[in-house]
């Protein structure tokens, strides 16, 4: 199943339109040298919702990411962000362009040389070009979100695996972003920090509405992403009663041999005739 | 192995210089786009620069020491033993104090630049900069190359006088030579020609250093093996730039400055 499609010209005239999607990819195909891993693929993102995107390994998850940043440009097809088309814009434009828009890299990519605290403030460091009070301000409320804000002398070696992937998410989060693009933000860790990881992914959808795209390939994250909530008072994620999942603004795209075969939410997915997503859900 | 057809590899030459010459043109272009990243330069003067020294101290000594022990065996011969101190100088300011210097910092840091930025690139480093809006050639790249240039320039100086140093200790420890007799004659036979020559080159050498270190460093594929190559190839690739071009400053500076 896939996503009723939207008329690109109103998706990027209507930049500060909350009806607006954020992210609309339209028939974006890519290839290195013989090898085609995307081939038409569209959808998009409506403004406050996040889409969980599944697929097997080389099946071009992380490539959407990094085509929704313009890290790369598609052999054809639109992407218009946050009311911008990306394959049309020169690399100084994105660069504004990207500062509304936070990105988790499957590995943190921290930078190695600098702190926790430099790493963190890293975005702002270049706006403003001093640390002041402002930015330290900023960067212990970050770290204090993620619950690390003991590590900000650090440097990223000393961390442990979970540790930097909240570090990571810190730094994507301290400008407070539209947009969050998530890259496999539990891979290689253990169910334990998976958990607090997805947690705080769930506590930036609920709390602040920020729209997002999250590559995983872990289903059991995207389901407890569907099941639960942040409950702000308790400052912890509760489990949804059932009747609720439907108002979670959560849904999920699944990709295989470079095309989408599913766009939709959980009750799509649970009720698909697929025999493909039937035997990928199981 | 898989083999390359000569026709392939031969496109793929010409892309690479290609490349190389859009990365180098980049690179000076940002030095007029702001931000300027005038801390980072600073940092990198002082990684470049004030690290090298030592290993260009040293080189520089041992070669102007070198350098009149040779000459002295056949200017010897000749009678004019007294000419070592003009020997060591022309040979020093023109020639080896650029030269060598230039090869001993692109040992150090051509292969430092592209070890480094091929580790960032490989980690995602690079991509997480471009993500946070910084680009990657103004910060990483244009401070490295403009660093680069202006410390080699004062690297050279320190080389080429403690080359006549070098030079001096033989002269007087070794060949029992007066040491004024020495330095007058090292300073009296050097004309402006000598001392342009000796100042342009490691302007060239230290732009060719730091943009083929951070041109392989960016441009590193492969993980960990992919950088062990790129820091391999940039070490070379500017070792034999720099010998390369020299000939051609030399050939070029003598027919322009009409050398005597």
């Amino acid at each position: 199943m896939s996503g009723p499609t939207l008329p690109l010209d109103s998706a990027a005239t209507a930049t500060k339109d909350n009806s607006a999607p954020v992210i609309v990819f339209e028939d974006v195909a890519l290839a290195f040298d013989d090898n085609e891993v995307l081939r038409g693929v569209s959808f998009h993102l409506p403004r406050g919702e996040t889409k969980a995107v599944f697929g097997v390994a080389g099946s071009g998850k992380s490539l959407i990411l990094k085509l929704a940043l313009g890290l790369i440009r598609p052999d054809s097809g639109h992407i218009i962000v946050l009311g911008e088309d990306v394959t049309q814009m020169r690399e100084e434009q994105l660069y504004e362009l990207r500062g509304k828009i936070g990105m988790v890299f499957q590995e943190s990519a921290l930078f190695d040389s600098l702190t926790v605290r430099e790493n963190v403030a890293y975005r702002l460091m270049e706006e403003h070009g001093i640390y002041d009070e402002n930015v330290d301000r900023k960067v212990r409320e970050v770290l204090r979100f993620v619950e690390l804000e003991h590590t900000l002398e650090l440097n990223p070696s000393e961390l442990s695996g979970g540790m930097r992937r909240r570090v990571a998410i810190a730094r994507a989060l301290i400008t407070k972003p539209e947009l969050l693009l998530y890259d496999s933000p539990t891979g290689g860790l253990d169910p334990v920090t998976s958990n607090t990881i997805i947690e705080l992914i769930v506590k930036q959808r609920d709390v602040y509405n920020t729209s997002a795209l999250m590559v995983t390939h872990r289903l059991q994250d995207a389901f407890t992403m569907a099941t639960h909530e942040f409950d702000r008072e308790a400052n912890r994620m509760v489990l949804l009663q059932r009747g609720q999942h439907c108002n979670v603004p959560l849904s999920f795209l699944i990709l295989r041999d470079g095309k989408v075969i599913f766009d939709g939410d959980l009750q799509e997915l649970a009720h698909s005739e697929d025999e493909y997503i039937k035997e990928y859900i199981s | 192995m898989e083999l390359i057809s000569p026709s392939d590899l031969a496109k793929d030459r010409v892309q690479t210089v290609q490349d190389y010459v859009l990365f180098c043109l980049q690179a000076v272009g940002n030095l007029f786009r702001k931000p300027l990243y005038l801390v980072d330069m600073v940092r990198q003067a002082d990684t470049i620069g004030v690290g090298s020294l030592p290993i260009v101290v040293l080189t520089g000594f041992f070669t102007g020491a070198v350098l009149a022990l040779q000459a002295s065996n056949t200017l010897e011969r000749f009678g004019s033993i007294t000419l070592v101190g003009q020997l060591v100088s022309t040979s020093m300011v023109r020639e080896l104090g650029p030269v060598l210097t230039s090869l001993m910092v692109a040992g150090r840091n051509s292969s430092g630049m592209a070890s480094e930025l091929g580790s960032m690139v490989v980690t995602e480093q690079i991509d997480a900069m471009r993500a946070l809006g910084t680009d990657p050639m103004k910060k990483l790249v244009t401070p490295r190359v403009v660093a680069t240039v202006f410390m080699l320039f004062f690297l050279a100086i320190i080389s080429d006088l403690v080359g006549l140093v070098g030079g001096l200790a033989i002269a007087k420890l070794l060949l029992r030579l007066d040491a004024r007799q020495y330095w007058s004659n090292a300073w009296e036979t050097l004309v402006f020609q000598d001392v342009f020559m000796g100042l342009i080159k490691p302007v060239i050498f230290g732009f060719i250093i730091a943009t083929i270190g951070c041109f392989y460093g960016m441009n590193a594929r492969g993980g960990t093996q992919g950088v062990g190559r790129a820091t391999t190839q940039a070490m070379v690739a500017a070792s034999v730039l720099i010998l390369a071009m020299d000939l051609f400053v030399t050939r070029f500076l003598m027919a322009t400055l009409s050398y005597r």
